[in-house]
């Protein structure tokens, strides 16, 4: 059997609730999606204090890839260039630039200007996985996944990853969405093969809730 | 300067976002850095920051801060050193 | 299947155009000077790589009109000299896009009419903020240009425009597209200068990278575009073609969000995998434009990852930096142009004010204009914040 591209889990963050392959993992209404984001790492019990720095959008996005890898050994499978990172994201780092932009009138802050470029997210999740293959960050009006299934497809083809992370993130006006799955070449029997159109199925799943 | 040190700790917490750790839990002579609290280039950065707001004291030496962040101690006795607020 | 190289353009603090830039080597001019173009408190400060034409100037060369963010007029005026150079015959035959990065956008614009806004939220005019987002830059070229069949932008910070142009090169390889026209642009704005500034790695006078004293960068601005074309489109063309982008890899540090590891694993594995796909010995590399940005931190972990693939004594290299400053998402697409430039007019450019050895490593960058250097392959390296690597190869063809 020849191994190929396959969904092989799936996380998605939003309206202030996580769910994982189908499972809710976290949930908190009634408060701001920023405090969600909070609650979701102390709930989560993830005892990585440097979360408490990132900016929102690194907090939606590392926390989806969060409960999207653990627990799932795939880490040990894989070395770690073995592994990309793909993610898009439609409004960019604005919520921290607009937040940096504030402090330049007094003193400009190193900490919030780390966090105005929308890759620094990937860096936050290939620190925490030791993730080095290839990565790339797009911009999208909204997920697109046909473009986003094509490109890693291709990587695979490359022959440059055997594992990649998938995903969109997204924070601005107190909205927090992630959506982070797992690709992985392998011999296929049960998973959905990674194409455009069971991506797209399991996203609109997912956004339904 | 105990008052300063107390003041301090309250500062760093907040201009470093330590939401994990009470100020009251750092220790005078801790070092902040790596096996202290784990503080990190950009950490020290944004201490630079807290000196020109609270302080009025300006660093234009970014490699003056490994001394000067040690621990709160030497953080304080350089303000009482250098304020200018 | 190979990708060949077909047209080049470029605009810096060095030059309009790429003969301008290339003259400047040829002088050894540097770009750095104090700011006069760009309203901010450092101007006489903190020097720059800034190109001292205003934006009406700039318009007028790029054949815009109304109010255009720096970045679209850079790109502009570099794409279309990069198709322009190209002669592609007829270029309606075929698929083009235009793969353009940058890290701004149209922050010069939206920072003039920021303050204004932030009083009174009635008095400025938000119609200019429209070009706020970096693809914005990107659409305004695109549609200048009339490529329509395929138009992205990138922001993956420094290593930016190398990326589209290993986009472009795919897109090619999996008959995706005919004609990519691919790099980056970016121009100076307050909120950057002040965001490096708080970071404390720019240097007050002009920097002096792979110095032992080194203390920091300049920023910069320009854009850089190559034009990449199919064999088939190659064989169409009315010149000879130079070169051929032969190898190109990208892989994450994963060590911190801006700082690049001591041991500079990402750039490693950028160097080694675009070596990899060329299939050459790393001996066969002639030069290196390096990423030199001349903060403590890049240039050792750069310099430690060339010690261990090319060992005590690597191929010549230089950082263009000292000519042009930083510029950021633009680097990538402007140094492939140069690494292009040293292939096809057999120089390495110079490094500008070295002075003194650094002593982790035994080597030192080409500090002098050497000429008749024949180079067949030249590596062209870009390192971002996020960690992210990218290594460009362009080989000559015979």
């Amino acid at each position: 059997m020849t191994k190929a591209p396959s969904i092989t889990s799936y996380t998605a963050l939003r309206n202030n609730k996580i769910v994982s392959d189908g499972l809710v993992v976290c949930k908190k209404s009634e408060v701001s999606a920023s405090d969600f984001l909070l609650h979701a790492y102390e709930a989560l019990e993830l005892n990585y204090p440097k979360f408490y720095k990132m900016d929102h959008l690194s907090k939606a996005g590392f926390l989806a890839a969060e409960v999207l890898l653990r627990e799932k050994g795939w880490s040990e499978k894989y070395r770690p260039e073995e592994i990309g990172i793909v993610f898009s994201c439609a409004n960019s780092s604005l919520d921290t630039d607009l937040r940096y932009a504030e402090t330049v009138a007094d003193i400009p802050s190193p900490a919030l200007f780390v966090y105005t470029l929308p890759n620094i997210l990937i860096g936050e999740i290939t620190i925490r996985n030791r993730v080095k293959g290839e990565s790339a960050c797009f911009v999208f009006d909204t997920f697109d996944a046909s473009f986003q299934t094509g490109y890693i497809n291709t990587l695979f083809g490359s022959g440059r990853v055997k594992a990649c992370i998938s995903g969109w993130a997204d924070f601005y006006e107190d909205k927090a969405e992630a959506f982070f799955y797992l690709a992985e070449l392998i011999d296929n029997k049960t998973n959905p093969i990674h194409d455009s159109n069971n991506t797209s199925k399991i996203y609109s799943e997912l956004w339904k809730n | 300067m105990e008052e300063l040190i107390a003041t301090l700790k309250k500062q760093i917490v907040e201009q470093l976002n330590l939401q994990h750790i009470k100020p009251e839990d750092i220790g005078d002579d801790q070092p902040l850095f790596v096996e202290g609290l784990g503080l990190d280039s950009i950490d020290a950065l944004e201490l630079i920051v807290l000196l020109q707001q609270h302080y009025g004291i300006k660093l234009a030496n970014p490699s003056d801060g490994p001394a000067i962040f040690h621990s709160v101690r030497t953080f304080a006795e350089y303000i009482l050193a250098h304020r200018t607020k | 299947m190979q990708v060949f190289v077909a047209g080049k353009g470029v605009i810096t603090a060095i030059g309009n155009n790429v003969a301008e830039n290339l003259q400047s080597f040829y002088e050894g001019r540097s770009g750095i000077s104090d700011i006069t173009i760009l309203r901010t408190n450092y101007a006489g400060k903190l020097p720059a790589g800034e190109i001292k034409f205003s934006n009406a100037a700039l318009a007028a060369m790029a054949g815009l009109e109304g109010t255009v963010s720096r970045t679209g007029l850079f790109s502009m005026i570099a794409a279309r000299e990069a198709l322009q150079d190209a002669q592609i015959p007829e270029p309606g035959k075929w698929r083009i896009g235009f793969l353009s990065a940058n890290t701004v956008g149209g922050m010069d614009i939206t920072e003039n009419i920021f303050k204004a806004f932030h009083e009174d939220h009635t008095k400025a005019d938000l119609s200019e903020v429209e070009q706020h987002d970096t693809g914005a830059i990107t659409d305004i070229v695109a549609a200048q240009l009339g490529i329509k069949d395929f138009v992205t932008t990138i922001s993956t910070a420094c290593s930016s425009s190398a990326n589209s142009i290993m986009l472009g090169a795919r897109l090619i390889k999996n008959n995706l597209l005919d004609i990519a026209l691919a790099g980056g642009t970016d121009a100076l704005s307050r909120f950057t200068l002040n965001g490096f500034n708080s970071l404390m790695i720019l240097d007050d006078k002009p920097c002096t990278p792979y110095n032992e004293t080194r203390k920091g960068l300049n920023l910069g601005e320009g854009a850089g575009y190559i034009v990449l074309v199919s064999e088939r489109v190659a064989k169409t063309l009315p010149k000879k073609v130079m070169a051929s982008l032969s190898g190109y890899a990208n892989a994450n540090d994963a060590f911190h969000q801006t700082a690049s590891s001591p041991e500079g694993k990402g750039n490693y594995l950028a160097m080694t995998g675009a070596l990899a796909m060329t299939g050459l010995r790393h001996e066969a590399i002639g030069y290196i434009n390096v990423h030199g940005t001349g903060t403590n931190n890049n240039d050792l972990s750069e310099s430690i990852a060339m010690e261990r693939i090319f060992g005590i004594a690597p191929p010549k290299f230089s950082s263009t930096k000292t000519f042009t400053g930083h510029t950021l998402g633009a680097c990538g697409g402007v140094e492939a142009v140069y690494s292009l430039l040293a292939m096809e007019h057999q120089i390495i450019p110079p490094h500008l004010r070295w002075t003194a050895q650094m002593k982790e490593v035994p080597f030192k960058p080409v500090t002098e204009l050497m000429t008749g250097v024949e180079i067949n392959h030249a590596m062209s390296n870009s390192f971002g914040f996020g960690g992210n690597c990218s290594s460009l190869i362009f080989s000559k063809v015979n």
